[in-house]
């Protein structure tokens, strides 16, 4: 694998919104490269400018200013639909609240992207659902209704959705956010896990911790980056999760 | 995009709300099957008018004597009934252009008889043209011929009804001598039966002889009780009147401003005006069924939107994932166009079942329209895409970003 391939160039990002009449800056000059493989967390309070930048990485919004390219795509320049397309192709999606369709089996939430995608046959769609469903560890429960499932669950079942399309970035907000601390870590065990099979993950949160966990961190104040620093010593989710208490004792 | 994925979305969907989809879908199903239903009525009645019209011939103009329209109320006087001549009927007959059968009628009530057995009835005096105008046909024997009604021969041809009273150990009356009073008939032939008319009349009891024996071995009279007649075609029969009043009229020699001393009616005006009337009501049905459409209609685009707004979160999901503005539109689309038209199928078949129900239970005659079911089923799928293309713009136009924050 190429480690040095660069999935994600952001050079210079600016993004101001006009509420009531005032200019409000966002992002102020945001700028990184991430490369193939990396786990990434990007951190910040509310207001520092984190949800605008995952929405403009996840090419659900554009720039007002500066340069993106996402996988040697310049997104800057694309059409809503060409975003669309490219979500679809490129992009895995994790939400803090799951996002799944109601009443519907895990397999069929899974198949979602691909039947936006015409050039996958049921076939091979469903092929793909069950292999992403194991990869998550959801083998057996491939037919459970998102609601007859936990929020771990639930969770675990979105993180296969955004698996399926094979994409070059997993973005996750706040992926955690919703759990308890000990389904929190198994979720994190299970991104580490992703990770070391070399999937790229850029994982926003406001909670400090969890940088730990993660290859690297850049930290968002006001609209700038005010840190980015790599984690060499990468601390074990799994280790962790095994020290918690289960909820048997 | 493929088309069958769309599909298969959008099916998925309304599985999820099925009680609320079947809501929907029973406006349509009111709606379409009650214009169905409308329409089968409308049809069906206005059918089997038409059809008792021109079982009495649509075609055939009664000349009656005296001015019905001038007397009112009040019984013409005797004189004023004794105006048709047979020189009026000959006149008609060799002049009239637009005259296909011309016959005199004299009748007369009367008893029946053939020994032991009686029968009251009424013979009718006329020539073999009347057969063709009312529609009569010979079931055995033959109708008179030109001889007898020249040397008014005592024959004559009897109706069913007339026929099982005489003769009720089924002999064969032809050839055989009745008497209608005191006057004896040689029986030559039989009447086709025709059954019970629209007004409830047995067509089948008659007599019929030729209208010179009528008048003069039993009436004894040299006036006619009127003429009937039968246009060339049915568009014809206006002609037909104005030609009738004018030879009448110079028969008579009437003046310029002298009345008529006789009165045309023409089965046609009677047909016209129940048509008339039958339209009104198919229309008038047919407009409360397509209100009913409309409201469910309505119905569509209402919960449509409700769908949209409660989905919010959904399709902000599916944009995520990569559904561009216009896999959405088409999804909702599709939505709506699945509840109206599979409402509209089951309507047809309501419909159907409903029309046969009115038939069978209140044996009101229904005639289910072709174009109606077609008419429906085309306007309940353009009700579909039309009021559901609202609602699904506006899901595909919602922004991501929002949709996916929608609490």
């Amino acid at each position: 694998m190429d480690n040095d391939h660069i999935i994600i160039k952001v050079d210079d990002i600016r993004r101001n919104f006009t509420v009531g009449g005032e200019t409000v800056h966002a992002l102020r000059g945001v700028s990184f490269d991430i490369r193939q493989g990396e786990f990434v967390t990007i951190m910040g309070t509310s207001g520092s400018g984190k949800s605008t930048l995952l929405n403009i990485l996840g090419c659900l919004d554009t720039p007002s200013q500066g340069r993106y390219i996402l996988d040697g795509a310049d997104v800057h320049k694309m059409s809503k639909n060409q975003r669309a397309v490219l979500r679809n192709r490129k992009i895995g999606f994790v939400f803090q609240n799951y996002n799944l369709l109601p009443k519907t089996t895990a397999i069929e939430n899974v198949e979602l992207p691909l039947l936006y995608n015409a050039g996958v046959s049921a076939k091979e769609r469903r092929e793909r659902a069950i292999s992403a469903l194991k990869a998550v560890g959801l083998a057996e429960r491939l037919n459970h209704k998102s609601n007859q499932m936990s929020g771990g669950q639930q969770q675990r079942v979105a993180i296969a959705r955004a698996l399926v399309n094979d994409p070059v970035i997993i973005l996750a907000d706040e992926a955690t956010g919703n759990l308890d601390t000990r389904t929190s870590f198994s979720i994190l065990v299970l991104f580490q896990e992703l990770h070391a099979r070399g999937r790229t993950i850029i994982f926003v949160t406001h909670n400090p911790e969890l940088s730990a966990y993660s290859s690297r961190n850049i930290v968002l104040r006001d609209g700038r980056v005010v840190s980015d620093e790599q984690n060499p010593r990468m601390a074990s989710a799994k280790e962790m999760f095994d020290s918690l208490p289960t909820d048997d004792n | 995009m493929k088309f069958a994925n769309l599909f298969k979305i959008a099916l998925k969907a309304l599985n999820n709300n099925k009680l609320r989809c079947f809501l929907t879908m029973l406006g349509i199903i009111i709606g379409v099957a009650s214009v169905i239903t409308m329409l089968a009525i409308g049809q069906g009645s206005k059918d089997s008018i038409k059809a008792q019209i021109s079982e009495m011939g649509s075609n055939m103009i009664m000349v009656h004597p005296g001015n019905m329209q001038r007397s009112g109320g009040v019984r013409p006087s005797a004189e004023a009934m004794q105006t048709l001549r047979i020189a009026d009927y000959e006149a008609l007959r060799d002049q009239s252009s637009y005259l296909a059968d011309v016959s005199p009628v004299v009748n007369t009530g009367g008893q029946m008889v053939n020994g032991n057995n009686n029968w009251p009835s009424t013979i009718y005096g006329v020539t073999p043209e009347y057969m063709d105008i009312r529609k009569m046909s010979v079931d055995e024997g033959s109708i008179f011929s030109e001889s007898d009604i020249k040397s008014a021969a005592k024959v004559c041809l009897l109706g069913k009804t007339v026929v099982d009273n005489l003769f009720p150990d089924g002999q064969d009356p032809v050839g055989k001598v009745v008497r209608f009073g005191k006057i004896p008939f040689t029986v030559i032939g039989t009447l086709t039966p025709k059954g019970t008319n629209s007004m409830g009349m047995d067509q089948d009891d008659v007599v019929i002889a030729p209208y010179t024996t009528v008048m003069k071995r039993i009436l004894a009279q040299d006036y006619l009780g009127s003429i009937y007649a039968s246009a060339l075609s049915e568009d014809m029969s206006d002609e037909a009147q104005t030609e009738i009043t004018e030879i009448l009229r110079e028969q008579h020699r009437l003046k310029a401003d002298d009345d008529d001393d006789f009165t045309i009616r023409s089965q046609q005006e009677l047909s016209e005006m129940m048509n008339s009337t039958g339209d009104m009501m198919t229309i008038l049905l047919a407009c409360i069924a397509g209100i009913s459409l409309l409201v469910g209609g309505i119905g569509i685009m209402n919960i449509m939107y409700v769908s949209v707004t409660e989905r919010t979160r959904e399709i902000g999901l599916r944009m995520s994932i990569g559904a561009r503005g216009i896999d959405i539109l088409s999804q909702f689309l599709i939505e709506s166009v699945i509840i109206s038209v599979t409402g509209g199928v089951i309507g047809v078949a309501v419909g159907v079942f409903a029309s046969w129900m009115v038939n069978v239970i209140a044996r009101w005659p229904v005639s289910i329209q072709a174009y109606s079911v077609i008419l429906s089923f085309i306007v309940c799928t353009v009700t579909g895409v039309f009021f559901g293309w609202y609602p699904a713009r506006k899901a595909s136009n919602l922004d991501p970003i929002e949709a996916l924050r929608y609490e």
